[in-house]
């Protein structure tokens, strides 16, 4: 059993740390302007990228990216969370993101939607949650009605990331409420330019990042647009949420780490009291203690990154690393931000930054109770006679 | 032209290095180890005269235990097109290299060996220069600026003064200074082109060179702790201080 990464993984964790140390965080408080890159940062950035070799890394190789697998690509989340200079959600220095759910078009929809995405001319959102149904999908109320050729979209998402940049949304709907998320949700690919889809208004929220409540008021869409067939929304959905539960552990590491720098280096050098921080005993277990998570959340993350790229089933798995990961770093961030005192909640350091981000991962993608009760039902499965 | 480049595995320039209790030497378990810095410049000079045409090979070449083929590694996604491992457990002193890298040279005949100037972790500045001197061949030390032309190498060097321009004759020695180049990054594709690279292992002992130190380190220590100044209240005060407390006057 090795608990090492690959060398070649090693060498790419270096290439992107020290991408990151020179040319992210000298610059990580001047290049957001609001939710997003600054158009001039983000030209930059794409082509320092490009000459990092990471451009398309997430893409598969049949699309024209590089195919990284899972346990690779959470090494590069984990490098990049150590900065705020790229936005939390929706990272787009290293190509066109590109929703893995697209992948899964069938060909001609491919040709509509996932090509024109891959060559940056189509940008596109997601679209699932609503105002009554958030970590609970089966119970949403948007409904698609066949209608002859058609399906006659009605209801309203909320905190959709992008979605007044977006050209089309891939929007999940019940076409059978009885059913729910046995079989009774389906997956849509609608244009924003449609008639009856309206943006309503942009949330202003305390993560980084400026989601959309969007109405959908009698859409029609054909049924050329459905992903797969009528109550597959969910099955798409799945493979693919589990390797996203695992990018937020990763995020976690990069967190952690860089909270550990921070708060030592200032514990070293700040004093109070005739002598500095780092010698008192209350200071000294909030790094050990991020320390040992940190220590844990790397376990988890490799562990379940390489069980899904050996092709093992990790749902159980992405639960524990998504609500451990998010919830200890944002712990980490928290006594990173204690230790600086007052310096911790200014914005000239990232801590605040880090602290609002991690503790909004907590609720969205999936909250931490939604994951427990879910793990709480395989554990009695299990474990229970 | 063939070029040969010497990459040496080092306590990486970010940490902070620690002298071993026993001041044997500085601690390097759990030390995060990367090439010298010198040499990726190096590295990088020498992928460069690849990708204008002026080089057609490039041969990385490190020496010491097994973990070095990860530095040869980097130096093989940076662009070199294979390596050659020294491969040995025992303290190599700058002779002892430079003896080896000499053994190499009488294999691959390269034109232009070149290394860093020094390796940050002992700083002895000495292995291009013994090379040179073993093999007889011209040597361009300190490079700053390196231009090929005519069959002769035009080295820029960074001395006391400023800049001095030698041309020397080929084979040569080019050793590596700060500002020579700034070396790229490893690219996540080249990463995975230097997976399928070669990378020979040879010993010492296949070399026929004796490597036995031939320097004895007494004692590795600290510097000492800097302590606080004084201030004075007039320069009779100052001059009767270094006269009498500091006794430097």
């Amino acid at each position: 059993m090795d608990y090492e990464l690959p060398e070649e993984l090693r060498m790419l964790q270096e290439t992107v740390r020290r991408f990151v140390d020179r040319e992210l965080i000298p610059i990580e408080r001047e290049t957001m302007e609001g939710p997003k890159l600054k158009p001039e940062a983000q030209e930059m950035l794409e082509e320092k990228a490009k000459a990092v070799g990471l451009w398309l890394y997430d893409v598969p190789e049949e699309y024209g990216g590089q195919g990284l697998g899972l346990l690779a690509r959470a090494v590069v989340w984990a490098e990049l969370a150590r900065t705020i200079a790229l936005p939390s959600r929706n990272v787009n220095i290293f190509g066109p993101i590109v929703s893995p759910i697209l992948y899964f078009l069938n060909d001609e929809q491919k040709q509509r939607y996932l090509y024109p995405v891959l060559e940056g001319k189509l940008r596109h959102c997601f679209a699932q949650t609503e105002p009554d149904a958030g970590g609970d999908p089966g119970n949403m109320r948007t409904t698609a009605v066949r209608d002859g050729d058609d399906y006659i979209i009605n209801g309203t998402k909320r905190f959709i990331t992008g979605a007044a940049d977006a050209d089309f949304a891939q929007v999940i709907a019940a076409t059978d409420r009885e059913k729910g998320s046995r079989g009774g949700i389906s997956a849509f690919l609608v244009d924003m330019d449609t008639p009856g889809v309206n943006l309503l208004r942009a949330q202003e929220t305390m993560m980084h990042d400026r989601p959309w409540e969007i109405a959908f008021e009698d859409v029609r869409v054909p049924s050329e647009n459905m992903i797969g067939g009528e109550g597959d929304g969910f099955k798409f959905a799945q493979n693919w949420i589990s390797a996203g539960r695992i990018r937020h552990g990763a995020r976690g590491i990069g967190v952690i780490e860089r909270c550990l720098e921070l708060g030592a280096s200032y514990a070293k050098q700040r004093s109070t009291f005739g002598s500095p921080l780092a010698e008192r005993q209350s200071v000294q277990w909030m790094l050990v203690d991020s320390y040992a998570d940190l220590h844990m959340l790397k376990l988890m993350v490799y562990a379940a990154a390489s069980k899904h790229d050996d092709g093992g089933d990790i749902r159980y798995d992405s639960y524990i690393v998504k609500y451990f990961g998010d919830t200890k770093s944002f712990e980490a961030a928290d006594k990173c931000m204690q230790i600086h005192g007052g310096l911790g909640l200014t914005t000239d350091l990232p801590i605040e930054h880090m602290w609002r981000d991690q503790r909004s991962f907590i609720i969205t993608e999936g909250p931490t109770e939604i994951l427990k009760m879910a793990l709480s039902r395989h554990v009695l499965r299990q474990y229970g006679d | 032209m063939k070029l040969l480049v010497a990459v040496k595995r080092v306590i990486d320039y970010n940490v902070k290095v620690r002298v071993k209790a026993d001041e044997t030497g500085v601690e390097t378990a759990n030390v995060k180890m990367s090439m010298n810095p010198f040499d990726e410049i190096a590295v990088e000079e020498a992928v460069r005269l690849l990708e204008d045409g002026t080089a057609t090979e490039v041969v990385a070449v490190s020496l010491g235990v097994q973990q070095c083929q990860e530095t040869i590694r980097t130096a093989l996604a940076m662009g070199a097109d294979r390596g050659i491992h020294v491969k040995t457990d025992e303290e190599l002193q700058p002779l002892a290299v430079a003896k080896l890298l000499a053994k190499i040279v009488e294999k691959e005949t390269p034109d232009i060996v070149i290394l860093g100037k020094q390796a940050i972790d002992d700083d002895s500045n000495q292995t291009g220069q013994m090379l040179a001197g073993l093999l007889g061949w011209s040597q361009g030390t300190f490079a700053s600026k390196v231009y090929l032309a005519d069959g002769k190498a035009n080295v820029t060097r960074e001395v006391d003064g400023g800049l001095e321009t030698l041309a020397i004759n080929l084979p040569a020695i080019v050793t590596t200074d700060l500002r020579l180049n700034e070396p790229r990054y490893a690219s996540l594709p080249n990463i995975m082109k230097a997976k399928k690279k070669e990378i020979t292992e040879i010993t010492p002992d296949e070399l026929g060179v004796d490597v036995a130190p031939r320097l004895t380190t007494l004692k590795v220590t600290e510097p000492p702790k800097r302590e606080g100044g004084i201030k004075v209240e007039t320069v009779s005060d100052l001059i009767d201080k270094l006269k009498n407390e500091a006794g430097v006057i």
